[in-house]
Formats: C-alpha cells, sequence, structure tokens
C-alpha cells in the first residue's frame, strides 16, 4: 500500500466505522435497514450535524465553541417570542439565525481581538447567553406560535417522504464542503488552523477568519435551533446544553484533529451519522440509556485511538 | 574515553539511512561530524545516544564491546547529547532543569539547599557562575540555556557530548564563551561531537572531521591537513563551483528608500536606500534588532517613526496585506513556525500567499493553482516527488525553496531575507544563492539579514551594520572585511 492509499484509507476510517456499525445493527435488528428507520435516523442527526459543521471550521483553527447549545436556546426562544408578538414567521427565523450569527461574532472578537483562549471566551459566552435565554424567556418554556410555515421547517416532509431537516443537513453539508475544499476562505481556515504565525506572515487576514468561523458556527447553531423549535413547537430556554459535546464528538470522530489545521466535513457528517445510528440501534436492541451512554464513549475512545495508531 | 561505532546500518521500513557506518572519537577530541541535510548525521548520533536502535555493527567503549538500548544506557555509558532545540523545562528555575529526575530528596522532600549549592557548583565549573540557580530556565538567553544544558550532562558524569547545531542561535560572544568552554571540557579529556553546517567553526574548534553522504561513510581528515574545498567536495560528492556564484548584471534605480525608520522596541534611526537588482546586506549581532527591521517593513510591526518609500511613493506599511499589495515579499527567519504550514502540502504552501490570483469570487480553480505550481517546482527546481507531498516531508533546502515559491508566485518589488540559508546544507544553499541572483538580475531590490557573515560578505553589493537597533556602518563590499564588519556590530567603531 503506497502512503497515499494509507492516506485515503484512513480519512475513510470514519466511513468505515459507519458501514460496519450498519451492517452489525441490521443482522441484530430486522426494524434497522427500512427506509423509514433510516429517514427517521437521518432526521435525528441533523441537529447536531448541524451544529458540527459549524464546529468543525472551529476545531480546524484550533479553537472550540462551548457555546452552540446556549446559542440555540437563545436563537429559540428569540424567534418564538419575535413569532408570538406577530412578526412574520420567515424573517423571525431570518433575524434569529442572523442573531446567532452575531452571537458567534461576539465570540469571534473576544477570541481574536481580546486574545481570550476559545474555550475560556466560549464557556463565559455559554453562561451568558444561556441565562439571557432565561431572561427573555421567564425561565418557562415559550408555546402557541402556531404557524404552518414555521411548522415545515423542521417538521414538514419533501414528497412526504424525507424529513426538511435532512434537506438542510445535506444543503450545508455541501455548502460546507465546498467552502472548505473550493474557496480562498476555506485555504485561509486551514493555514491559520495549521500554523497562524506563518498565515499571517503570508498576508492571510487571520482575526477576519477567525470572526467569520466563530460567526458561522453560531449561525449554524440557530439554525439547528430553529429546526428544534419547529419540530416541538415550543422554544425552551433550557434547549441544547450538551449539544457541544456531541458537536464535539462528532468533529473528532470525523478524524479532524483538535490541534487545528487537519479535518474535513465528510468526516464530520460519518461521526455525526455514527453516533445517530448508534443511539438509534441500541434502543431498537431495547438497550437502556444508561449502557447506550457508555457505549457511545466506549465508541469515540476506540475511533480515536484507532486514529491515532494509524498516524504512527 | 575512546568510542568506536563499526560498520552501523540503520533501516526506516525500506528506507535505509546508514549503511556501514564507522565512526570514531577519541577522549580529548573535538570530531566534527558533516554531510548534507538526510546524509544520516543525527541518526548516526541518535543510535549513539541510545534514541534508536542500529539494525547492524557493534559499538565499543575503551575496547570493551557495549549494547546501547536507551537513552538511560547511553547516559549510563557516560554519552549525553545536547539537542539543537534545547530541552530544558522553561517553566522549571534552572537548577529543577539541572536535577530533573534525580532531585536530591529525603523521603521524598526536596532538599532545596543541597541543590542550590550543588547547582551553583556545577555551574561555576564551567565558568557560568553568572547564571542564577534559582531563575526561571525560559528567561535566560539561548546561550545560558546551552550551558544550563552542558551543566547537566557533565553533571551525570558524561565523558561524550554530542552536541547538535550548538550554536546556530547563538551570538558572536557566546560562540565564544561556548568555544571556550569546549576547550576546557577537552582538557579535561571529555570527547566532544560536534554536528554543524558551519564550516568556519568546525575548521575553528575542531581537531578531527569526517563526513557522511547518503548514509554512508565517506572519509576521516585531521583539520589541520585539510580545506574548505576538500570537504565540501566529500560532502557534495561533486564540484559545485563557487561557493558563493558571482552576479553580473549592475543595480538599476533606487526602488527602495528608508529614512529615519524606528520601531516600538529598540530600532532607531534606520536609513538605506535598495537599487534594483542589488543585495543590501544587513549584519549585526543576534537581537540587535536587524529582524525587526524586516518586520516594521513588512507591516508586522508597528512604525513609529520614519518614511519607506518604493519607487519614490510612500507606503502605509500597517499590516502584511498592505505591504505584500505594495510589492513586498518576507522569506522569515524560521521556516518551521514562521515561513510554512507544515501540515499542508507543498501545492498548498507554494500557494498561500497569491491564492485569489487563482480563484474567481473566492473560488479557488484548481487547474490554474496545479499550473502555477508546477511552474514555481520547475522554475525553483524543487525537488518533491509530488506537488501533493506534506512540505515537511522535504529537506531544509527544498522546504526554504518552497518559502520562496511563496513568494515568487507573483514577482515581488522588493524581497527581505532573514536568515535565507540557515539550516540548509552546502548544496542547496548554491542553489539558495542562484535563485537570489536570478532574483537580483529580474530587477528585485533584496535586503538580506544573515548571521553568517561569510554569506553577506559574498552575496551583497553593500553592508548595513546594526548594532543594538542602530545602524553603526554602511560598507561597499567589495571593501569591507569581517574585522571593520565586526568592529561596528560590536559597536566599537563609528563608520558611519
Amino acid at each position: 500500500m503506497t502512503p497515499k492509499q494509507k492516506a485515503t484509507l484512513q480519512r475513510l476510517g470514519p466511513f468505515i466505522a459507519l458501514v460496519l456499525v450498519s451492517v452489525g445493527l441490521a443482522v441484530l435488528s430486522p426494524d434497522f435497514l427500512t427506509v423509514a428507520n433510516l429517514l427517521n435516523v437521518m432526521r435525528q442527526v441533523s441537529i447536531n450535524a448541524l451544529i458540527a459543521f459549524g464546529m468543525t471550521l472551529v476545531i480546524l483553527l484550533g479553537g472550540i465553541d462551548l457555546s452552540v447549545g446556549s446559542i440555540l436556546a437563545l436563537s429559540s426562544v428569540a424567534i418564538a417570542t419575535l413569532i408570538q408578538a406577530g412578526v412574520d414567521p420567515l424573517l423571525a427565523t431570518l433575524l434569529g439565525v442572523l442573531g446567532g450569527g452575531l452571537m458567534g461574532l461576539f465570540n469571534g472578537l473576544v477570541i481574536s481581538k481580546g486574545k481570550v483562549a476559545p474555550f475560556i471566551a466560549t464557556l463565559a459566552s455559554m453562561t451568558i447567553l444561556r441565562g439571557l435565554a432565561l431572561v427573555v424567556s421567564g425561565g418557562s418554556p415559550i408555546t402557541g406560535f402556531n404557524s404552518d410555515l414555521f411548522s415545515m421547517l423542521g417538521g414538514g416532509y419533501v414528497a412526504g417522504l424525507v424529513p426538511i431537516p435532512v434537506v438542510w443537513m445535506l444543503i450545508m453539508f455541501g455548502l460546507f464542503a465546498f467552502l472548505l475544499k473550493k474557496t480562498v476562505f476555506g485555504r485561509h481556515v486551514y493555514a491559520t488552523g495549521g500554523n497562524e504565525e506563518a498565515a499571517r506572515l503570508s498576508g492571510v487576514k487571520v482575526d477576519q477568519v477567525k470572526l467569520w468561523v466563530y460567526t458561522l458556527s453560531g449561525a449554524m447553531s440557530a439554525m439547528a435551533g430553529v429546526v428544534l423549535t419547529s419540530r416541538l413547537n415550543s422554544a425552551q430556554p433550557t434547549a441544547g446544553s450538551g449539544y457541544e459535546l456531541d458537536a464535539i464528538a462528532a468533529v473528532v470522530l470525523g478524524g479532524t484533529s483538535l490541534t487545528g489545521g487537519r479535518g474535513w466535513i465528510f468526516g464530520t457528517l460519518m461521526g455525526a451519522l455514527l453516533i445517530g445510528v448508534l443511539n438509534n440501534g441500541l434502543n431498537l436492541l431495547g438497550v437502556s440509556s444508561f449502557y447506550q451512554q457508555v457505549i457511545k464513549g466506549v465508541v469515540i475512545l476506540l475511533a480515536v485511538l484507532i486514529d491515532r495508531s494509524g498516524k504512527k | 574515553m575512546n568510542v568506536v561505532m563499526q560498520g552501523i546500518s540503520k533501516a526506516f521500513g525500506p528506507v535505509r539511512v546508514l549503511e556501514e557506518v564507522d565512526f570514531a572519537i577519541a577522549g580529548g577530541e573535538i570530531h566534527a561530524l558533516m554531510g548534507e541535510n538526510g546524509a544520516g548525521k543525527s541518526t548516526l548520533m541518535k543510535i549513539l545516544s541510545g534514541v534508536y536502535r542500529s539494525d547492524g555493527g557493534a559499538i565499543s567503549i575503551d575496547g570493551q564491546p557495549v549494547q546501547i538500548r536507551s537513552t538511560r544506557q547511553a547516559e549510563a555509558c557516560g554519552i549525553a547529547i545536547i539537542h539543537q532545540e534545547l530541552n530544558l523545562i522553561p517553566q522549571l528555575s534552572v537548577m529543577e532543569n539541572l536535577f530533573l529526575g534525580r532531585e536530591p530528596a529525603r523521603f521524598g522532600v526536596i532538599d532545596h539547599a543541597r541543590m542550590r549549592r550543588e547547582a551553583a557548583a556545577q555551574l561555576a565549573a564551567l565558568g557560568a557562575d553568572n547564571i542564577d540557580p534559582e531563575a526561571e530556565a525560559g528567561l535566560l538567553s539561548i546561550g545560558q540555556q546551552q550551558m544550563v544544558e552542558i551543566a547537566k550532562a557533565l553533571a551525570m558524569d558524561a565523558r561524550l557530548l554530542i552536541m547538535d547545531e550548538p550554536t546556530a542561535a547563538l551570538t558572536e560572544r557566546e560562540i565564544d564563551t561556548l568555544f571556550g568552554l569546549m576547550r576546557s571540557l577537552k582538557a579535561q579529556g571529555v570527547a566532544i561531537v560536534y554536528v554543524s553546517h558551519r564550516m568556519e567553526e568546525i575548521f575553528r574548534i575542531c581537531d578531527k572531521i569526517s563526513v557522511l553522504r547518503d548514509g554512508r561513510f565517506v572519509g576521516e581528515r585531521v583539520i589541520a591537513r585539510t580545506d574548505f574545498d576538500e570537504v565540501v567536495r566529500m560532502m557534495v560528492g561533486r564540484e559545485i563551483g563557487d561557493r558563493f556564484p558571482r552576479r553580473s548584471a549592475a543595480p538599476g534605480a533606487v526602488r527602495l528608500q528608508v529614512k529615519g525608520l524606528a520601531d516600538e522596541h529598540h530600532v532607531r534611526d534606520i536609513s538605506f536606500e535598495v537599487r534594483a537588482g542589488e543585495v543590501l546586506g544587513v549584519a549585526g549581532l543576534m537581537g540587535a534588532g536587524r529582524s525587526e527591521i524586516l518586520k516594521t517593513l513588512f507591516g508586522l510591526n508597528r512604525r513609529c517613526a520614519g518614511a519607506v518609500l518604493l519607487d519614490g511613493v510612500a507606503l502605509q506599511l500597517d499590516s502584511p496585506g498592505a505591504a505584500i499589495a505594495a510589492g513586498l515579499a518576507f522569506v522569515t527567519e524560521d521556516r518551521k513556525s514562521q515561513g510554512l504550514v507544515l501540515g499542508m502540502s507543498v501545492r498548498e504552501n507554494a500557494t498561500l500567499v497569491h491564492l485569489p490570483q487563482y480563484a474567481r469570487l473566492g473560488v479557488v480553480s484548481d487547474a490554474a493553482e496545479q499550473q502555477a505550481v508546477a511552474g514555481l517546482i520547475e522554475q525553483l527546481r524543487i525537488r518533491t516527488r509530488d506537488a501533493e507531498l506534506e512540505v515537511k516531508s522535504l529537506s531544509g533546502g527544498n522546504q526554504q525553496k518552497v518559502v520562496f515559491a511563496k513568494w515568487l508566485a507573483q514577482p515581488p518589488k522588493v524581497l527581505l531575507l532573514d536568515e535565507p540559508t540557515r539550516g540548509v546544507d552546502v548544496g542547496g544553499k548554491a542553489e539558495i544563492y542562484h535563485i537570489i541572483n536570478q532574483l537580483a538580475a529580474a530587477g528585485v531590490a533584496i535586503v538580506m539579514v544573515s548571521s553568517e557573515l561569510p554569506e553577506v560578505m559574498a552575496m551583497s553589493n553593500r553592508i548595513l551594520v546594526i548594532h543594538e537597533g542602530r545602524q553603526t556602518g554602511l560598507f561597499e563590499a567589495a571593501s569591507a572585511t569581517q574585522e571593520s564588519i565586526m568592529a561596528a556590530a560590536t559597536g566599537t567603531a563609528h563608520a558611519a
């Protein structure tokens, strides 16, 4: 095997893992390999995947975004409040996603201009934004803003079959893959994450790259918030807590390096699907949710260990 | 102690790095080990110091065969290595570093008084009593840190010291101190293996020289009975012609004018002109502010005073982006930390600066990019099997050529070079000099900072000398001497 083939195989690791787990589950449970169930899995995965796409860019920079769950919650209650106040649901949604972007921009400003470590900066904003979500909502779920159009965004189906969140996920997957692989911006993300100093000296506007990446992460979290709110027809100020960890797990399972500079969106999609398939399969098999957590953790650990040993 | 390595072989997978190499050194001898990058010097020394195990061959110490299977065993045999990248823990104090792993302790509680006493004694024995044992190691100068490393090695009773490029980051004065120390260790019967690319230093301090090429032992010479040319021939296996190729074209009109430049640190009142096709060498001691001048010109450091004109037009210079747009290019000092994104491919590094040139509406055209990279690889003779290889898999000289490629994707008007041949072997150096000459011939104005005086003197039209942030000399290269430059660099002369 040439080094190049080996590298390709290495990169396809998450995909192979997904196939293996799926085959295993298909054998164990007759309900797993049905169109309805697989679409169901994809729908469940979509929220995590949307967040994880943004998180991939952040992690490629060598950063981390712990505030994604709080951004999701704050944009969710903001959108619900706007719709309740009579704002057009689509406009409210747009404003919510934009607001999520602004929250991300705030992270980016603190990190690039304030030179605060991403972990600390987003830990702080995670707390601040969660608090604001509770303030805006008065601490209780917001319901009763029924709008057929808004309900479609997260709960509808295309051709009565494919859930709309899955369509969002695939569109954003394509967009992010294109962004990273084909554009100057994408190259600058890799360069900044790989060696910030060299990138700066090469004329890359490193601070601008960071601002955009955290802004995108915020907007993607808000988009996940739209899907969640629409599906549940309620906005919860406590929604999305712990989502940052699922997103990070998907990114890392996908083979993106936490030290930055190396990784890809396809891996993240595979990572998110792997987590989703595991959840779904273990449910079908009737494994208790306590054990599910243990198994998920072990899978993440194994995947990363295999990834490590392959790189040596 | 006499160490003999015989018939040492080593392979990494299918790649044979060493083929039956012999190497011998006696106590009280300073023995240079030379060879181009990739010749196998470090692998041989890593085998001797227990980092790697050889596949074949034997090592004996004072006639007794020994097996060195780990660094601990090497230490037990009295062999210590001082790496180019120093291995001190910067947050710990000097004495904590000196006694790391063997702290004097009673019931697990460190005896600080004893540690301080012994550390002070060890440093004093090296003539380094100006180093405070309680100082934080990271705050010492590089030269002082090296002294601490040497003290640490000697404290473990090392009788054979391997020094890998020990002078790379030292000032002239620190080099003198180091050489003084090496001579006194030699007088005490310590054997020293000296791995370096710097010929002048090797001829100054070493007794013997062994040369490796492509993993094979080429020969051993007594320094007193050989010369530069023979050693270079042994290393590259062919004549490389002039070490410093000549440039014929005469400089043209004034390109870059710098008037009264000052930065927020200690650079003050720097004024010079560089003509199209001219190389202005910048000499001075480490820390004199040479790199800071380049960084200020490139918009990395804030300019506090002065004006910079390019082709008669004043430049703003508030960011690297603005400098690049104006036509400046900057080959930085440390290619690993500042020049390259090591995890990226040759292609991605080569187009990092001028990527938008191959893009429309922010979308990169693969074809345009690949074509440009192929052209640069050809133009600069970058030896890589594939433009998609990670740049870190290339040799030092080829990595440096990729750094040049990055800037040449669009011809610059002014090229700033900071130590352009550091860590590059002899053959690679000659190629980089050729590139510099080609660019000069094409009308680029070049400012070259270098710590290697022979390089500055041979490659420059004129030489600017910096001492403590101010210019103390501006010489025509033809009439400059090492002595006059050093006098200006140490602030003992006032030529300008």
